[in-house]
């Protein structure tokens, strides 16, 4: 800790004069970066260095009741309905009242599976229907049921930014072919 | 008793240096870091590779937590007095100076417009400790957030929207706010997300 040395610790000699003995005080600076150690912890953890991004969403105008454009034709169209425990099941090109609808049906998880479905389902369509739109015939639909979260909707949503996908919905009204189609997977 | 005694040196290190750093990364947290605002719930947002900053200023969050309540705030102390003045001019209530100035310092809040003048006038401890049981927003019965809405961009017209959910929250309560904002036009906001790296080789479209 300090100390105090007689004699002039390390001070050069001035004269040949006798001098008094000096003290020199000699501070220990451990102390100090101690508490500006301290302060510093207090702050990372107090404050927030990463601040939150923003994913933006449009809806469509509720009021406006009118058809934007003709029908989707259901081979040009993948659905996805997110349901319980983080599934999606995948209906890829087929629409819901179709006997084969059932059995198409696929179970998929988030992330890498989902992703690798969505661009083969996107690939095929494009390939299959091709027109001068930017972004191909593609449209995906996505549809959470009452027992998913949030986070699988905003899971859903990036997964549209990742794939490029230009053309998506989000549509919470269930229809009753789509009811039929689900049966128990809807409830909790 | 050894025959020579080994000279003992204490090693002693200068530690102005040491104390330099310290206090240089003290200075750099200090002037960078924003202290993260009181919220009335805890909320942990899913994450997106979306590359969009949440704005600063003009931000009014509508937050969602876990169970499916729904908090209500607006960033600036002015806004949130003249949204408290359009709210009670409405219903035709009334709040004190003193319930103003606490209504002011709530960056975030959630609980019936019948309960709040109560809680406005708890003492600040108890404030904190006051577990805000969520807004009403059933579009049938009574819209509370609506109109809170309302009034807030009635106070500034330039606020933006950003939603903040929790990953646990389920849809339903989701859909109950996305119904509110449509039934006021709004058709354009934000979801908060934490940032995420986007997968290798993603390179985005836009710019």
């Amino acid at each position: 800790m300090s100390e105090i040395q007689q004699g002039g610790g390390g001070g050069h000699k001035k004269g040949g004069k006798v001098r008094s003995k000096k003290a020199s005080t000699r501070v220990d600076m451990t102390p100090m970066v101690d508490l500006g150690f301290l302060l510093i912890t207090f702050f990372i953890l107090a404050t927030t260095l990463s601040k939150p991004s923003a994913m933006t969403l449009n809806v469509p105008d509720k009021q406006d009741k009118q058809v934007e454009t003709e029908p989707l034709k259901a081979s040009k169209v993948l659905t996805l309905y997110l349901g319980k425990n983080n599934t999606v099941h995948a209906l890829d090109g087929v629409a819901p009242d179709d006997e084969t609808a059932k059995a198409k049906m696929k179970d998929v998880g988030f992330g890498p599976d989902l992703r690798a479905l969505i661009t083969a389902s996107r690939a095929r369509i494009n390939a299959a229907n091709p027109t001068t739109d930017a972004g191909g015939a593609f449209v995906c639909v996505i549809k959470p049921l009452k027992n998913s979260t949030y986070k699988n909707m905003v899971d859903a949503l990036d997964e549209m930014a990742i794939t490029k996908t230009k053309r998506y919905a989000l549509v919470d009204l269930l229809l009753q072919t789509d009811k039929d189609l689900l049966g128990d997977k809807v409830n909790d | 008793m050894p025959a020579v005694k080994p000279k003992r040196n204490f090693p002693m290190m200068d530690m102005t240096a040491m104390c330099d750093v310290a206090f240089l990364l003290l200075t750099f947290f200090i002037l960078t870091a924003k202290f993260k605002s009181q919220d009335a719930a805890e909320i942990e947002t899913p994450s997106s590779i979306s590359g969009i900053k949440v704005p600063d200023k003009d931000l009014m969050q509508i937050s969602i937590d876990k169970d499916g309540k729904i908090y209500f705030g607006i960033d600036n102390m002015n806004t949130r007095i003249a949204m408290l003045d359009n709210m009670a001019a409405a219903k035709g209530l009334s709040f004190t100076d003193k319930e103003k100035k606490a209504f002011a310092l709530q960056s975030n809040f959630g609980m019936p417009l019948a309960q709040l003048k109560a809680f406005l006038n708890l003492p600040g401890e108890q404030q904190k400790a006051f577990k805000q049981p969520g807004m009403p927003v059933d579009s049938t019965a009574q819209n509370d957030l609506a109109m809170w809405i309302y009034n807030a961009r009635k106070a500034n017209n330039g606020l933006r929207i950003a939603v903040k959910g929790d990953n646990l929250s389920k849809f339903p309560a989701f859909k109950d706010v996305l119904g509110s904002l449509q039934m006021q036009n709004i058709n354009k906001f934000n979801l908060v997300t934490g940032t995420e790296a986007p997968p290798a080789g993603w390179t985005s479209d836009d710019k």
